[in-house]
């Protein structure tokens, strides 16, 4: 199982606590996780990525296994760590001061 | 016993504020979503348990969320605005075209007739439907057909914040856009034309162009829809002919800038406008906060003040701010970007602070309740 955990404002939107776990069938990329993510739970479309261009949102982030994965292709495999659940799929929104 | 209920959209989230007809105790409700900016809530005139809320976040972007049971419940609707067809562009500030974006939604107006049907203003400027209660939108492109190529962002961005319903002609509908002006539609929408004849804006090179002048607000009187007031960057104006031409009615006015315009819910030729010293401060003058109501439909003003602070005041009422009940004695209500949300149940000649430290308020809807 993938564990991916949300941050605060999309676990409350999707009504969860703490990390999600998901089936993902297939090569374990950024774009499978969050199909999977997005088909068990609709609201969360258009809250991480673009409904229609799929981009990641500007001040989205992924992090996994210590490495900032934003800016990486979405459909590179991701991290084995990732693929075998013993590392999480961080999503979070961007750090704002003020 | 009949009631009314705020809805009150601010930068961290909304509240509903509750009271009976003699607007004198209330209670507050929320914070809903907390942590959003929550830019309006309305509640739809055929279902007042109806809710519509806009949310949105620069990091996780838009969502409509709609309640059945005014406001104490909320389940996200859609969320999906898409431009129709090829966006095309619009003028940037460097004086290129640019793409249209999507933003955010500023302004949700439930029909007059139908609770599953409602209109969203958006940024960048566009006009959305939904007829299914909030779970599909579509665009109205004929709008940005009347010439959106020209139309420019303000510096708080190119939004569609004002929309007017016409009571007594279901196909006609009025919006606004900072900056490109106002434009009306005789067909449902689908059709539109720009209604800025008579506005005079120096700051744009044309200052009598057909389309770019930074209008505020918009408002009507259900009664006399054909009479428009326009609060504009400068100068109030209004129309005797549904927006083919402006008359200004500034008067007397300590200044003519502001955000927010509303008429009275009994008396048409009075109106509600809060002066800003200008475009560069964005503060009552002199640290006053006063109300300037019209009984003449504009040019004679008198200040209202009692019961709102007088001195050392530097707060600013934003465009969606302002809004009048229709209970017999008019009440008037307003929030400021300080946090307070003011009432008053006698038509502005006193008022109250219902809240005082909420965060900025983007947004005042009322609803009177039977």
């Amino acid at each position: 199982m993938i564990r991916v955990a949300l941050p605060f404002h999309l676990q409350k939107l999707a009504k969860i606590d703490g990390e999600v776990e998901l089936d993902v069938p297939g090569p374990v990329t950024q774009c499978a996780i969050l199909d999977a993510l997005e088909a068990r739970y609709p609201v969360l479309r258009g809250t991480i990525r673009d409904h229609v261009t799929q981009k990641r949102r500007a001040f989205v982030r992924f992090f996994a296994c210590e490495q900032d994965l934003s800016h990486d292709p979405p459909d590179t495999p991701l991290p084995d760590a990732v693929a075998t659940g013993a590392e999480s799929f961080v999503v979070l929104g961007a750090m704002a001061g003020g | 016993m009949s009631g009314v209920r705020l809805l009150v959209g601010t930068r961290k989230g909304a509240f509903v504020l509750t009271s009976d007809g003699k607007r004198e105790q209330w209670k507050v409700d929320g914070p809903h979503f907390g942590g959003w900016e929550i830019y309006h809530l309305k509640g739809s005139p055929v279902d007042p348990n109806r809710l519509y809320a806009s949310q949105s976040s620069a990091w996780f972007g838009q969502l409509i969320q709609r309640s059945e049971d005014g406001g104490k419940t909320w389940e996200p609707v859609g969320n999906e605005f898409v431009y129709d067809g090829v966006p095309g562009t619009h003028q940037w500030y460097d004086g290129t075209q640019h793409p249209w974006e999507f933003k955010r939604v500023w302004h949700l107006e439930p029909s007059l007739t139908d609770p599953d049907t409602v209109f969203a203003g958006a940024e960048d400027a566009a006009l959305f439907r939904t007829s299914d209660g909030g779970k599909t939108w579509r665009e109205l492109p004929g709008l940005r057909a009347a010439k959106g190529n020209l139309w420019q962002p303000g510096a708080g961005g190119m939004c569609l914040h004002t929309i007017l319903l016409d009571p007594s002609n279901a196909e006609r509908i009025f919006v606004a856009i900072s900056a490109a002006g106002a434009f009306r539609s005789d067909d449902a929408g689908q059709t539109w034309r720009p209604i800025n004849r008579g506005l005079k804006s120096e700051q744009i090179p044309d200052p009598t162009a057909e389309v770019g002048h930074c209008v505020h607000r918009i408002a009507m009187h259900s009664a006399r829809p054909g009479v428009l007031f326009m609060q504009k960057h400068w100068d109030v104006m209004r129309s005797e002919n549904a927006g083919d031409s402006w008359n200004e009615i500034s008067g007397n006015l300590p200044s003519d800038f502001g955000f927010p315009i509303d008429v009275h819910a009994h008396e048409p030729d009075t109106i509600y406008v809060v002066p800003i010293k200008s475009d560069s401060e964005h503060f009552p003058p002199e640290g006053k906060l006063r109300v300037y109501r019209s009984r003449t439909g504009g040019n004679g003003w008198e200040a209202l003040t009692k019961g709102l602070p007088q001195s050392d005041c530097y707060v600013n009422v934003l465009r969606d701010a302002m809004c009048v009940d229709s209970l017999d004695q008019c009440g008037v209500y307003f929030g400021t970007t300080g946090g307070q949300v003011y009432a008053s149940a006698d038509a502005g000649d006193t008022w109250n602070a219902v809240v005082r430290d909420l965060p900025a308020v983007l947004s005042v809807e009322v609803q009177t309740l039977p």
